[in-house]
């Protein structure tokens, strides 16, 4: 038992509370000890990249599992963890000290980092969580944490947005505990290492469990037919919070839960692996056509994300049909590779979208490109480093998004998917057309409007240049050596996917 | 068997309440409802006939089967975080109130889509 | 917000009192018997919403209230983070959750380790908290009737 486990959610939850109670008396206390935090979250992660190889199992409270049978909480940090903690402490800090700056405008501002806080403690604990239960309970911190930041600025769009969400994230919450109900129900226990060990997958009634359980995470994750809440949602919150949800919490307490059960505690079977791939690939086409039209920067940005994390859920989407049919593992680990890579790589570019078009709208106090233009000139560094994540998101060859969506492609056309391989190369060009009219009318048209802006203070800029610099460095994780570290372990945990309960249960 | 039934139809009076209703407050209510549907339905897969309250005690004869505590203990965390839902969702209701001075929502349509 | 009437007043100075007491002995028997933490607490709750209810009271002394009960909130969780966190800073083996007071005989009341300590802290939060929802929902009320 390694005794640093639990600190993924003892600090970002008492940083929250200490917030509360000094934030008045110092001035300030807030954001230096929410910079201080997510720097402490993002080294400990880092020490468990590289130190710790093995799959860190932690029982709280001490109670040992009696004849076998588990009986404490169990939290478990395995590769696929691993992954999902850097990019909640990565996108979480460069967030964080882009709000720095940007949180000026509100009069409430040590209210905004104590919910920053504890969204950062819902989805760590989330993540790090080995018993179904305790993702739920993880998934409503979060949740509720992101529904308030949502509303943060009270005006009227932010409050209808934030109630939107909550009503379709409040259905969501409720199915995912009345299959939580059903589970235990039927095995009894509530440990996902123990549940895998007595469901086949098979029967019926785990059939009907695993379509609830895609409906409310696929709520959660905004995967096509649920995604209507998302637009509203992550145009309207500030733009940190934005770059967070878009970024991060949709893949932590969605599709990092979809993979979990779906991987490591049901048995895979054919019919849901399908029903997940062609979720992903109607979301990849239906988000990306939708986002051609918008006018607003953050509402196209919103509809991109759902398109892009169709990406995502096709590639390991493709992975489970490879490996349901009894193909070439290979294959198969090359497709969960380019999904997860994907992964990493929207958190980046789309995180660093968000926080430009938050820059712009810092500075013009719009989002709607027709009132935009020639923005190149008075704000350089917003500019530029927003152009490198339009390049990298549209999948141009030296960023980092050109070759996670290669590597989809390559494993949809090895395992002979040629219909998705040409479907994930037509949702790519229509991304670059969109992110085309973008950049052109707000970057690079006349400047019209706004002759006389600056560029945004120093920690907005700086954020956005090491996001920038992300985007091109994530290109390195192709190579197999970099890819050992970061990728190949969570690769490796869905790909075993007996090895999770294998190893929590000792057998 | 058809406790179970009863269950899952308040379930669908909630989700319907939900997805029919054009009023702030009365979605809130049909939140509420399904909330309460869920947690009665965990505590009846905990329940044994004629079974005893899980309290170890002295006083308590311990002859027959306990009841299940593990989905009381879960329903209690389900009610806080219920109790967070719900008040967050009226904070927002009343906020929405003040700046639209309604509570329909066919009114309340500053977004599109 | 309005004060209630002569009788409500009355009855409520009779059995706030009352109810606080049964709240404080929820919490205490938490390990006990049912109830515990969260039950005594919104118990406690109870009786201090039922006097702000039937006496009435004004938009600035009710905002004062809720710095202190935001605070008192706060601290309860810290409390309860401390406890259990103690368990992974002191003991040998280095396990949070750990409980590491002698647990005693079942039955009596000191007894259960950090568990009735924990039952403590948590209802301090809940009352705090449910109040803190209360005023705050009053409050905005009032802002918006305003």
């Amino acid at each position: 038992m390694n005794s640093l486990v639990p600190l993924f959610v003892i600090v970002p939850l008492g940083s929250a509370f200490l917030m509360v109670i000094f934030g008045r008396l110092i001035k300030h206390l807030s954001k230096i000890l929410v910079t201080m935090m997510l720097l402490f979250l993002l080294y400990l992660t880092f020490y468990f990249l590289y130190n710790v190889t093995e799959p860190q199992i932690y029982e709280v409270g001490g109670h040992a599992a009696r004849n076998g049978v588990p009986i404490a909480i169990y939290l478990v940090i395995d590769g696929f963890s691993k992954l999902l903690l850097l990019i909640i402490s990565l996108i979480g800090f460069l967030s964080a000290l882009y709000a720095l700056s940007y949180t000026r405008q509100y009069t409430a501002e040590p209210k905004f980092y104590i919910l920053f806080s504890l969204l950062i403690a819902g989805m760590n604990g989330l993540v790090i969580s080995g018993d179904i239960f305790n993702i739920f309970v993880f998934l409503e911190i979060s949740s509720i944490a992101a529904y308030a930041l949502v509303a943060f600025g009270i005006e009227r769009e932010q409050l209808e947005a934030s109630f939107k969400y909550q009503v379709l994230g409040g259905v969501a919450s409720l199915i995912i505990l009345l299959s939580i109900g059903f589970i235990y129900w039927q095995t009894g226990t509530l440990n996902m290492a123990d549940i895998s060990a007595q469901v086949a997958g098979t029967g019926v009634f785990f059939k009907f469990v695993a379509v609830l359980l895609i409906t409310g995470f696929g709520l959660k994750a905004a995967i096509f037919p649920f995604h209507s809440w998302l637009p509203d949602a992550h145009s309207s919150a500030p733009s940190p919070i934005s770059a967070m949800l878009s970024g991060v919490v949709i893949k932590a307490i969605g599709i990092y839960v979809i993979l979990r059960l779906f991987f490591n505690m049901f048995a895979i079977n054919y019919e849901i692996s399908m029903t997940i791939t062609v979720l992903g690939a109607l979301s990849m086409i239906i988000g990306s056509l939708l986002a051609i039209g918008q006018w607003d920067i953050k509402r196209m940005l919103a509809y991109s994300s759902i398109s892009q994390i169709g990406y995502v859920i096709l590639g390991v989407g493709i992975g489970m049909l490879v490996l349901v049919r009894g193909g070439d593992i290979k294959i198969a680990a090359l497709a969960i590779t380019g999904g997860l890579f994907h992964l990493i790589n929207h958190a980046v570019f789309k995180g660093l979208l968000f926080l430009g078009a938050g820059a712009v709208e810092y500075r013009t106090g719009t989002r709607d490109m027709r009132k935009l233009g020639g923005l190149n000139e008075v704000m350089p560094v917003t500019a530029s480093s927003s152009l490198i994540a339009s390049l990298s998101i549209s999948g141009v060859p030296p960023f980092n998004g050109f070759f996670s969506k290669l590597i989809i492609i390559i494993a949809a056309v090895q395992a002979k998917y040629y219909f998705l391989a040409l479907l994930a190369v037509i949702v790519s060009i229509i991304t670059i057309g969109y992110f085309m009219k973008l950049q052109k009318y707000t970057f690079f048209n006349k400047n019209v409007n706004f002759p006389k802006i600056r560029e945004v203070p120093f920690s907005m800029a700086f954020s956005q240049i090491l996001l920038a610099v992300l985007c091109l460095g994530l290109s390195l994780l192709v190579i197999p050596d970099v890819q050992k570290i970061f990728l190949k372990p969570a690769v490796d945990a869905l790909i075993n996917s007996t090895a999770y309960a294998r190893v929590i249960l000792g057998y | 068997m058809i406790v179970y039934i009863l269950c899952f139809l308040l379930f669908l009076i909630g989700l319907y309440g939900v997805v029919v209703k054009r009023n702030l407050i009365k979605i809130i209510i049909s939140l509420a409802i399904m909330e309460y549907s869920v947690n009665l339905f965990l505590i009846m897969v905990g329940y044994i006939s004629a079974g005893q309250a899980p309290i170890i005690n002295e006083e308590v004869s311990r002859t027959g089967p306990f009841v299940d505590p593990l989905p009381q203990a879960m329903i209690l965390t389900a009610i806080v975080i219920g109790l967070a839902t719900t008040s967050l969702l009226l904070a927002i209701a009343i906020r929405l109130y003040g700046k639209y001075g309604t509570f329909d929502i066919r009114k309340i349509n500053h977004l599109k889509g | 917000m309005q004060g209630m009437t002569i009788i409500v007043k009355k009855i409520t100075q009779i059995m706030a009192p009352v109810i606080f007491l049964f709240g404080l002995y929820v919490i205490v028997h938490g390990h006990l018997s049912p109830g515990g933490g969260f039950a005594g607490g919104v118990i406690l709750a109870a009786a201090f919403i039922l006097q702000i209810l039937s006496f009435g009271s004004i938009l600035p002394s009710l905002r004062r209230e809720e710095v202190w009960l935001e605070l008192l909130e706060s601290t309860a969780v810290m409390g309860f983070l401390v406890i259990s966190g103690l368990g992974l800073l002191l003991a040998s083996f280095r396990i949070f959750f750990l409980n590491f007071i002698n647990r005693g005989t079942v039955g009596q009341l000191l007894s259960g380790g950090i568990i009735p300590l924990e039952n403590i802290v948590v209802g301090a939060e809940v009352c705090a908290a449910i109040t803190t929802i209360f005023i705050a929902l009053t409050v905005y009320q009032d802002e918006v009737t305003q």
